[in-house]
């Protein structure tokens, strides 16, 4: 059923949030470390788990990839729900920070990732996962 | 007649975005497929119509969630709210090679700390440019280098003034509109085009909502290697900034 997908999803985001929440408060910050990152991590290992020992049936699947491709339309609710004006009313210092950090951060990427090969083999491998939306 | 069909929207707003949504997606790739044969990927048109759209609203309004602060439109912010947009997030990860996010895992991590210090670097540095010299102004200046919430928490955290910390905002928010859009632009120059790098551009970069949008305008299947890192940052942000950063900052002015 579809509504598993969607459930197995719904429990890997809250138990990682949690995870987040008390990871923040052990180090004394109010705010969720990392939270989305453990909940991504848990639904990979979850997920393969249950493919592999054929335990989760299409359907169920189906409703996980409904969520992933709904991610762009999302992204764009998002983008339009930001505060453009606010950046780009927050004054020379802010608005050429923001760039600089960029730009800076963009040159170094090659740097830290070494030489690294296109390698258009790696979706393949994946379970399933329809993320062109 | 004309209430009656917008009561029905503002009453539905959740039901309505995804109709905004759909037509602004729809615009975006006609767009991308007539104008640019596609060169340009219909969903990095579609968020940029996106921002265009918020900066409206933020005109039209002068709130600070785009036009999502129009009622009409309020269901956007419901849709593009941090908990639909984790939840999002989370799911991209059904179709991500456990194998690759553990090969890269190192060097994801030590991005992580680079891109934190590094932003806090070059934005206490033109800090210190525009004229502040105290350690708490510099140090939230910095931390906003390195998210929008990354610089009020610090700002919030060590007594800094109101003006400043949203100096700091305004400088996570330049950040993260700039990586939605600039990244594919830049992908091609910097090796953007593999799980490991975008994993590294992920850590480096931090902003989840800047990295999100813009892997998902450069090539959607890199998203939750860039994710899954990228929502770390913000997290080790807080740590860093209000705590080592800023100490080191105080030692130095």
């Amino acid at each position: 059923m579809v509504i598993y997908g969607v459930a197995i999803l719904a429990g890997c985001f809250l138990v990682g949030t949690v995870a987040g929440e008390l990871i923040g408060s052990v180090m004394g910050i109010d705010s969720n470390v990392g939270g989305v990152g453990i909940a991504m991590l848990l639904l990979i290992v979850v997920v393969d788990k249950l493919v592999k020992s054929g335990k989760i049936t299409k359907p169920s699947l189906d409703g996980l990839s409904f969520w992933n491709q709904m991610y762009i339309p999302v992204v764009i609710a998002m983008a339009a729900s930001q505060n453009v004006l606010g950046a780009l009313t927050g004054g020379p210092l802010a608005i050429i920070a923001g760039i600089a950090v960029v730009l800076i951060s963009w040159a170094i990427v090659p740097i830290l990732a070494g030489k690294q090969k296109e390698d258009p083999t790696y979706t393949k491998t994946a379970i399933r996962g329809e993320a062109d939306a | 007649m004309l209430n009656t069909i917008k009561d029905v929207f503002i009453d539905n707003g959740f039901i309505t975005s995804f109709l905004v949504v759909g037509v602004t997606m729809w615009l975006a790739y006609f767009l991308s497929n007539k104008l640019t044969k596609g060169k340009i990927h219909g969903s990095a048109i579609a968020i940029i119509l996106g921002l265009i759209l918020a900066y409206i609203g933020g005109v039209a309004t002068s709130g600070t969630k785009g036009l999502s602060d129009i009622s009409l439109f309020a269901g956007l912010g419901f849709l593009g709210g941090s908990m639909l947009r984790d939840f999002a997030i989370v799911a991209t990860s059904f179709g991500a090679n456990f194998d690759e996010i553990k090969k890269a895992g190192i060097r994801g991590v030590s991005s992580l700390f680079i891109g934190v210090i590094l932003s806090f670097v070059v934005g206490a540095i033109f800090a210190v440019i525009f004229g502040y010299k105290d350690a708490v102004s510099i140090a939230t200046i910095g931390a906003g280098a390195a998210t929008y919430i990354v610089g009020p928490v610090t700002g919030a955290a060590l007594g800094a003034s109101s003006e400043v910390i949203a100096i700091s905002v305004a400088a996570g928010l330049v950040k993260s509109v700039l990586v939605m859009v600039g990244t594919p632009l830049v992908a091609r120059f910097i090796g953007l085009n593999n799980p490991m790098t975008a994993m590294v551009y992920g850590g480096l970069m931090g902003t989840t909502s800047g990295v999100a949008g813009g892997l998902a305008a450069t090539d959607p299947k890199l998203v939750p290697y860039g994710a899954v890192t990228a929502t770390f940052y913000t997290g080790l942000g807080c740590l860093l900034a209000p705590t080592v950063l800023f100490l080191i900052t105080d030692m130095i002015f």
